[in-house]
């Protein structure tokens, strides 16, 4: 319930809040729902999409370097071919937040992905999870803790300079 | 001299991955926020935008590169030391490169959380 807190600022206000924190969150910069959204697309189809393709090259079997064709048909196979599918989905998410928000911010926010993974290998694949894992899982989760309660957006010339090429309209007069 | 290829092969990814994505970062910051693209100009611009920026075209190679890499290095060594040492270093690298090239404000809060998960990664594969 964080960032709704923040979303109930009048820009106005957020614009001059003492808190650098309120500041960089206020306006474009916000990360709204539907960013969260994005971000869950990144992380749900990178690592559903892995899992699939995992599964589903399983199922064709070997490939030998004398039969290279063999990689064409394997997109015939239904998990291999959803799983393409997802990792398309994944790439066009990845660009869209990459669009309104750091590196530094969508790399850490969508590794929630790697625990998603493990999740999945223990209630799913029945692997066993070691206890060095469930620590990996609780570092993982700590560090998109970090990233998440900053700013998406720090500043950045490039955009401001790309805002003002592509959208004349809005510039202050 | 099987261990210094399977090196090579992550330091390889590391680089290539790195690029490509502070390539693809700076490309979609030139393209601008593609939700409020759509809504404005339609789908057919954003992807003209996007497909035609030369940032996104090199970042794409880039990522390529780094793809033919970990199938190179998975081929001298193992996949339990290359997945996760290319995936966690390739966080701190990042971390750096977005920095230095995008002039990113990396403050305590991301360097903390690139160091954190990069460790994950690594305990995962253990």
């Amino acid at each position: 319930m964080r960032f709704l807190g923040v979303r109930a600022l009048a820009p106005e206000v957020a614009h001059h809040h003492p808190n650098k924190r309120f500041r960089n969150l206020s306006g474009k910069n916000r990360v709204t729902f539907r960013k969260y959204l994005v971000l869950a697309g990144v992380t749900l189809c990178a690592s559903i999409g892995d899992s699939l393709l995992s599964r589903g090259m399983k199922q064709v079997g070997g490939i030998s370097l004398n039969h290279l064709p063999d990689v064409i048909l394997a997109v015939v196979n239904p998990s291999v071919a959803l799983g393409i599918l997802l990792l398309l989905g994944f790439f066009a998410s990845y660009m869209t937040a990459l669009s309104w928000a750091d590196l530094t911010y969508v790399l850490p926010a969508t590794s929630l992905g790697y625990v998603l993974l493990t999740l999945i290998a223990k209630f799913y694949l029945h692997e066993s999870v070691t206890t060095w894992r469930w620590i990996g899982i609780v570092l993982i989760s700590a560090g998109v803790g970090f990233v998440t309660q900053g700013p998406a957006l720090t500043h950045h010339p490039a955009k401001a300079q790309a805002n003002q090429e592509y959208e004349p309209a809005r510039r202050e007069p | 001299m099987k261990q210094a290829y399977t090196w090579s092969a992550i330091a390889v990814i590391v680089l290539a991955s790195t690029t490509g994505d502070v390539l693809l970062s700076r490309a979609m910051k030139q393209v601008g926020d593609v939700g409020a693209l759509w809504r404005r100009s339609g789908l057919w611009t954003v992807l003209a935008r996007v497909l035609r920026n030369p940032n996104f075209l090199l970042g794409v190679l880039a990522m390529t590169v780094a793809f033919y890499s970990l199938l190179f290095g998975l081929s001298w060594g193992d996949v339990s030391l290359i997945a996760p040492a290319s995936a966690s270093l390739t966080f701190v690298t990042n971390a750096i490169a977005a920095k230095m090239f995008l002039h990113e404000r990396v403050d305590h809060r991301r360097w903390m959380a690139a160091v954190l998960v990069a460790g994950g990664v690594v305990l995962l594969a253990a």
